[in-house]
C-alpha cells in the first residue's frame, strides 16, 4: 500500500482494538495505596515494553521465514531460477548453487541467509557484481533525505491545513476538506506527473529528474519527489488534525482557558493542539512505512538512486538476492517504526497507559 | 420532529433516503465509470490498439474526442479499454480478501481459546508485509504482468478484513440475540453463518470499498514503473507511464485524461466507503 496509503493499523482505535488509545475511562484506577499502585504500574509498563519487543521479534523472525522461502513458491531449478536472463553455462550454475549453497537442505539454507544477514553478509548482486550490503549503503542516504524531507512536509503542511480548516467555519473549512478530500486520493505517483507538468515543464522551477549534488541542490531536486510522496499523507494528516482539534475546540478546558482571556493563538497551541497530536501520533508509524515503499515508486519516477529505485531496477533486472534483501530491510524498517511509536505514546500522552492495552 | 424520522425505513429505502448530495454522485460516476468499462468493445470509438502515426499526440477534436497518444491512439478509446484491466484487479482483490478475511476474522472472533489468539498473531505479522512491497516480491518471483501481484494484494488485504471482522464478531457474540439462539440450542454454524454474518456485511463492505481505492492505485502504480500490465495493453496506470516522454515535452493531455479517471475513481469509491461508515456509526477507524 502504496500504499496509500494509510490504511488502519493494527493499532489504530479501531473496532478490533477493543477500546484502543481513547484514553477516557481506561480499564481499572484500582484504590490501592499510592505506593502499591506505582509499583504495579511499574511492572505493568515493563511487562508493556516486554510483549511489544517480544512481538516485533517474533514478527521479523516469520518476515525472514516468508521472504527467505519464498523462493521456493517457483517451480523448478533453484540455480535456473536465480540466473534467470542470464546465460546459464555450467560455471555460472555451479557458481550459483555454491553461493546460496544450493545443494543443502532448505532450513540449512536458510540458517546460513540470516546468520548472514545477521552478520552483515547479505549476499552479491549479480547485476553490480557487488556485495549486496555495500550497494545498499550507497544508495541508502538518497532514501532517507527525501523521505526525511517528505516527513517533514507532511507534518508542517499537514498540521497547517488541518488548524487552517479547523478555525476556520463554513465556507473555508468546506473548501478546504473538498480539496483534502480530492488530495487524498491522488496516489504519489499520479501526484509526481501532476508536479512534473506543472512545476517542471510548464514553470521550469524545479528538475523533473536526478538526485543533485551539495546540499541546497539535493533539497531543489528532491523538492518534487518529496511533494509527490507526501501528498497523501499531508491530506490525511490535515484531516486528522481538523478532525482532532474541532473535538478539542469544544472541550470545557479550551472554553476556561478562553474565558481567561487568553489569546486565541495561545489557546490553540497549548490547549487545542497540544491535545489534538494523540492521533496524529498513532497513525504516524503506519504514515512513515507507507513512505518507505511508496518511495520506490518516486524514485523511480524522478530516477533518483535510492533503495526504492533499487528495487524496481532489480525486479527487472531478475537480480533476486537484491530483492530479498531490500525487502527485508523495509519490512524491518516497518516493523520496527511501529514498535516505536507504540512505546512513545505513552511517554507523550500519560492518559495512554501502557498497560491498559486489551488486545 | 416528523413520523418518517422516527420509523425504521425499510428495504431499499433505508440505503437510498438520506443518501448525501455527494454520495449519489459518487455512485453514479462509479456506475458510469464500471459500465463504460465493461461495454468498452461495443462503445470506444477505435481499436485502443490501433497506431495512426500520421496523427499522433492530436488535441482532441471531433475525431479523437479526447487527443492521440504519441503513437496516434485514439485516448478515448484506450481510457474505456484500459478500465476493464485497472478496475477488474481491484475488484478480484476485494472481493477476495473479503471472502478470506471475514472467514478468519468469523473463526478468530468466535473462539475464545488458541484458535482466536493464533490467528490475531497471524493477523499482526500480516500487517507487517506491505500490501504494494509483498506484490513487487510476487513479480520478482513470478514474473511481470497483474496474476502475481493480485494473489499477493489479496493476502496482504486479508487482515484489514479480518481484525474488523475479529472485532466486531467478538462484540456481537455479547449480545442478547446470539445468547438467545444458544440458549435455544441452535447450532453455532447457523448462528455465526445466518445471523451474525449479515450484521457485519455493511462494515466490511465499507473498509473493502475504501481497499478498492487503494488497490486500484497500487496496482495502477506498478503499471506505472512497469512492472505490470505489459504494453501494449491499455491500462490506467501504464497509459500514464507511457505518455511521460510526451509530458516532458510539453503534451499533457495523454496523461491527464488517466490521472483523472483514477483519481476520480479512488475519491468516489473513498466517498462510499465513507457514506456506508457513517451510516453504520462510523465503526471504522
Amino acid at each position: 500500500m502504496t500504499a496509500v496509503d494509510v490504511k488502519p493499523s493494527p493499532d489504530s482505535p479501531g473496532p478490533g482494538g477493543a477500546g484502543g488509545p481513547d484514553g477516557n475511562g481506561g480499564p481499572g484506577v484500582p484504590g490501592a495505596s499510592g505506593n502499591a499502585r506505582k509499583r504495579k504500574g511499574a511492572s505493568r509498563r515493563l511487562s508493556f515494553v516486554l510483549v511489544k519487543l517480544g512481538s516485533l521479534l517474533l514478527t521479523l523472525f516469520v518476515a525472514s521465514l516468508a521472504v527467505f522461502f519464498s523462493r521456493f513458491l517457483v517451480p523448478g531449478d533453484p540455480a535456473r531460477f536465480l540466473l534467470r536472463g542470464r546465460s546459464p553455462k555450467p560455471e555460472a550454475l555451479a557458481e550459483i548453487t555454491r553461493q546460496y549453497g544450493l545443494d543443502k537442505p532448505p532450513w540449512e539454507q536458510y540458517v546460513n541467509w540470516l546468520g548472514g544477514i545477521l552478520h552483515g553478509d547479505w549476499g552479491r548482486s549479480l547485476t553490480y557484481r557487488q556485495d549486496v550490503s555495500e550497494v545498499l549503503l550507497n544508495r541508502l542516504p538518497t532514501t532517507l533525505q527525501l523521505v526525511a524531507l517528505a516527513a517533514v512536509f507532511i507534518t508542517l503542511l499537514g498540521l497547517l491545513a488541518g488548524i487552517i480548516a479547523s478555525l476556520n467555519k463554513g465556507f473555508g473549512d468546506k473548501f478546504i476538506l473538498i480539496t483534502l478530500t480530492a488530495a487524498g486520493a491522488v496516489p504519489p505517483f499520479v501526484a509526481a506527473i501532476g508536479l512534473v507538468a506543472v512545476f517542471s515543464v510548464n514553470l521550469g522551477w524545479f528538475p523533473s529528474f536526478g538526485s543533485g549534488d551539495g546540499v541546497w541542490d539535493r533539497i531543489w531536486h528532491l523538492t518534487l519527489p518529496a511533494l509527490a510522496l507526501g501528498v497523501t499523507y499531508i491530506a490525511f494528516v490535515a484531516r486528522v488534525t481538523r478532525s482532532s482539534m474541532n473535538e478539542q475546540l469544544i472541550r470545557e478546558h479550551v472554553e476556561v482557558a478562553t474565558s481567561r482571556g487568553l489569546t486565541r493563538s495561545s489557546v490553540v497551541v497549548r490547549h487545542v493542539l497540544r491535545n489534538a497530536l494523540g492521533p496524529i501520533l498513532t497513525v504516524s508509524g503506519v504514515l512513515i512505512a507507507g513512505l518507505l515503499v511508496s518511495s520506490a515508486i518516486i524514485e523511480q519516477t524522478f530516477g533518483l538512486t535510492g533503495i526504492g529505485q533499487l528495487l524496481v531496477q532489480s525486479i527487472d533486472r531478475l537480480d533476486f538476492g537484491v530483492v530479498q534483501a531490500i525487502v527485508m530491510v523495509v519490512v524491518t524498517a516497518f516493523v520496527v517504526v511501529n514498535t516505536v511509536v507504540d512505546l512513545v505514546q505513552p511517554l507523550i500522552d500519560p492518559r495512554i497507559s501502557a498497560g491498559s492495552e486489551t488486545r | 420532529m416528523t413520523l418518517s424520522m422516527t420509523l425504521p425505513q425499510t428495504g431499499f429505502r433505508r440505503y437510498t433516503s438520506a443518501l448525501s448530495l455527494t454520495a449519489w454522485i459518487a455512485v453514479i460516476v462509479t456506475a458510469v465509470v464500471v459500465l463504460v468499462s465493461v461495454l468498452a468493445p461495443s462503445l470506444a470509438p477505435y481499436d485502443p490498439d490501433y497506431v495512426d502515426l500520421d496523427n499522433v499526440l492530436a488535441g482532441p477534436s471531433a475525431q479523437h474526442l479526447l487527443g492521440t497518444d504519441a503513437l496516434g491512439r485514439d485516448l478515448l478509446s484506450r481510457l474505456m479499454f484500459g478500465g476493464r484491466t485497472s478496475l477488474l484487479g481491484p475488484t478480484l482483490v476485494v472481493l477476495g480478501s473479503a471472502v478470506l478475511g471475514l472467514l478468519l476474522g468469523l473463526a478468530a472472533g468466535w473462539s475464545d481459546g488458541w484458535l482466536g489468539k493464533i490467528l490475531g498473531r497471524v493477523f499482526d505479522i500480516l500487517f507487517a508485509f506491505p500490501a504494494l512491497l509483498v506484490s513487487m516480491l510476487a513479480v520478482a518471483l513470478f514474473g511481470k504482468g497483474l496474476v502475481a501481484p493480485i494473489i499477493a494484494m489479496t493476502i496482504a488485504y486479508v487482515p484489514y478484513v479480518a481484525r474488523l471482522t475479529q472485532g466486531l464478531v467478538a462484540s456481537e457474540r455479547a449480545r442478547p440475540y446470539v445468547q438467545a439462539y444458544r440458549v435455544l440450542g441452535f447450532r453455532t454454524p447457523w448462528v455465526v453463518l445466518g445471523r451474525v454474518l449479515p450484521n457485519l456485511i455493511p462494515t466490511v463492505g465499507a473498509q473493502s470499498a475504501l481497499n478498492f481505492g487503494y488497490v486500484l492505485a497500487d496496482l495502477a502504480a506498478l503499471s506505472f514503473i512497469g512492472l505490470g500490465v505489459q504494453p501494449p495493453t491499455s491500462d490506467w496506470g501504464a497509459m500514464i507511464e507511457e505518455s511521460r516522454g510526451a509530458l516532458l515535452g510539453g503534451y499533457i493531455l495523454p496523461a491527464f485524461w488517466p490521472a483523472l479517471v483514477v483519481v476520480i475513481v479512488v475519491v468516489a469509491v473513498n466517498v462510499i466507503g465513507e457514506e456506508i461508515s457513517d451510516r453504520i456509526g462510523g465503526k471504522l477507524s
